[in-house]
């Protein structure tokens, strides 16, 4: 078993636990233990893009500098807000010596300095870089075939430029980890459209169109079902089908799994009851079909 | 440059230099954001990608244009900057390397520090209930200061 320090941000202990759940569960069977950061706080969700205010930068930072403490230098992420979110702030702590300087200054009263050194890492990574696909798919085997999966990236998995887990515009990793899972990648055009996020409190109409194009889309492409790797995209694509529902009349739903739900199913483990309850489109047809697959 | 064409002569140089248009407001948005808004040529890809404008008063591109003629007035009274969803779209494609979505949060911060747009989200007991812990912290990051 190797361990992975990780850090589950703050919807993976509420509105996401079947996620945190079917991660421990398909990555142990894969030989990887998560080990929760002994001490976390939430990473603010979002970087924050104003430059001239460097304080947001302490919360994400924070967390990188218990992972030192704990004697890691890799930081494994499920979530991709707190995966960007980190990532961005490493980033900056490295590249920007005002700002470096600043964030330093701020968090004097640490038992030791950060260096910076903390990688962060997304569960897509470690499976291609670090289980790698064709042992993973010689693990499956068969696994989901027959059944077609629409990846959506969403936005913080893949912008900005060069600190997302792919190529920005033409990603691949979630298809290849689809593929490996034996089931067939739907070519999505909405794969990378913002899902309306953060929005979805204030503005739960305009972002139920958002998940109205999104799963219409993915409909059309004959997706059995839509994966992502994102507690707020899930919310929004799965939840808002409520409002889409009760706005268009010929709106149909549409299940929507975590990725990890699916490796689950892929490897064979079983779809735990508890999880279903976390969904609001109905996911026991689906589950159904790629169990028999399985 | 003067031509002669079917016996006019007439003005074909246009000089609009950055120094002429310079507008306090889009300065100080660079100041926070980074973004030089003087770069942009109004091509409009940054407002064809955005998967919002359907909702915005005031389209991501005008928004742009809009600054550097200094229409603060216009731009703070807009809805596009808290319909906005950070999505970072706009920013990685414009051609011009503006980064669009961060001169977006500029004005954001811009109307918060004024406080002459007073910002809540308001949620109801039932909201809050309903809504996962990511979408509320992200919701009240974007209307803090
Ligand atoms: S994409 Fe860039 S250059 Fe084009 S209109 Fe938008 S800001 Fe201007
Ligand atoms: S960051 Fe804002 S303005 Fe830019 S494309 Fe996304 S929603 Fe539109």
């Amino acid at each position: 078993m190797t361990k992975l320090l990780y850090y589950p941000g703050c919807t993976l202990k509420a509105d996401a636990q079947h996620f945190e759940e079917s991660a421990m569960c398909a990555l142990k069977e894969l030989g990887f233990e998560l080990q929760e950061l002994e001490r976390w706080n939430c990473c603010g969700t979002v970087f924050s893009l104003a430059t001239d205010n460097t304080m947001f930068h302490l919360a994400p930072l924070r967390n990188l500098l218990r992972t030192r403490e704990e004697g890691g230098d890799k930081l494994f992420t499920l979530c991709s807000m707190c995966y960007n979110t980190l990532k961005r702030a490493n980033k900056l702590f490295n590249e920007d010596p005002e700002k470096n300087d600043k964030v330093r200054k701020a968090m004097y009263e640490e038992a030791i300095a950060y260096d910076g050194k903390t990688q962060t890492l997304h569960l897509l990574s470690l499976l291609r870089d670090e289980v790698g696909f064709d042992t993973l798919k010689n693990k499956i085997g068969k696994g989901l075939n027959g059944i077609k999966l629409a990846p959506y990236y969403g936005c913080m998995l893949l912008r900005p430029d060069g600190l997302g887990v792919d190529n920005m515009e033409h990603p691949r990793v979630f298809e290849d980890l689809i593929r490996a899972m034996g089931a067939e990648a739907a070519d999505f055009p909405f794969r990378a459209e913002c899902c309306g996020s953060y929005q979805t409190a204030q503005q739960p109409e305009i972002v139920a169109e958002r998940t109205r194009l999104i799963i219409g889309s993915a409909r059309k492409c004959g997706a059995d079902a839509v994966a992502v790797s994102c507690p707020l995209c899930a919310f929004n694509l799965d939840q808002r089908q409520a409002i889409a529902a009760r706005l268009h009349s010929d709106f149909e739903l549409m299940p929507v799994l975590y990725i990890t739900e699916c490796l689950c199913l892929a490897l064979g483990i079983e779809f735990k009851e508890p999880w279903k309850a976390f969904h609001y489109a109905p996911v026991d047809a689906v589950i159904r079909k790629m169990e028999k697959k399985a | 440059m003067l031509k002669e064409k079917g016996g006019l002569s007439y003005n074909t140089k246009m000089e609009i230099e950055t120094m002429d248009i310079k507008s306090e407001f889009a300065e100080r948005i660079s100041e926070i954001s980074g973004a030089n808004l003087f770069k942009c040529y109004q091509c409009g890809k940054c407002s064809a990608g955005c998967p919002m404008a359907e909702s915005m008063d005031i389209l991501p591109n005008q928004i742009v244009r809009l600054a550097q003629l200094g229409q603060w007035d216009e731009i703070q009274n807009s809805n596009t900057p808290w319909i906005c969803a950070a999505c970072l779209a706009c920013s990685v494609r414009c051609p011009r390397g503006i980064q669009i979505a961060e001169a977006i949060e500029a004005v954001r911060q811009i109307c918060l520090r004024n406080r002459n747009s007073e910002r809540r989200l308001g949620l109801s007991d039932e909201q809050i209930k309903e809504l996962p812990p990511i979408a509320i912290i992200s919701a009240y990051r974007k209307i803090a200061e």
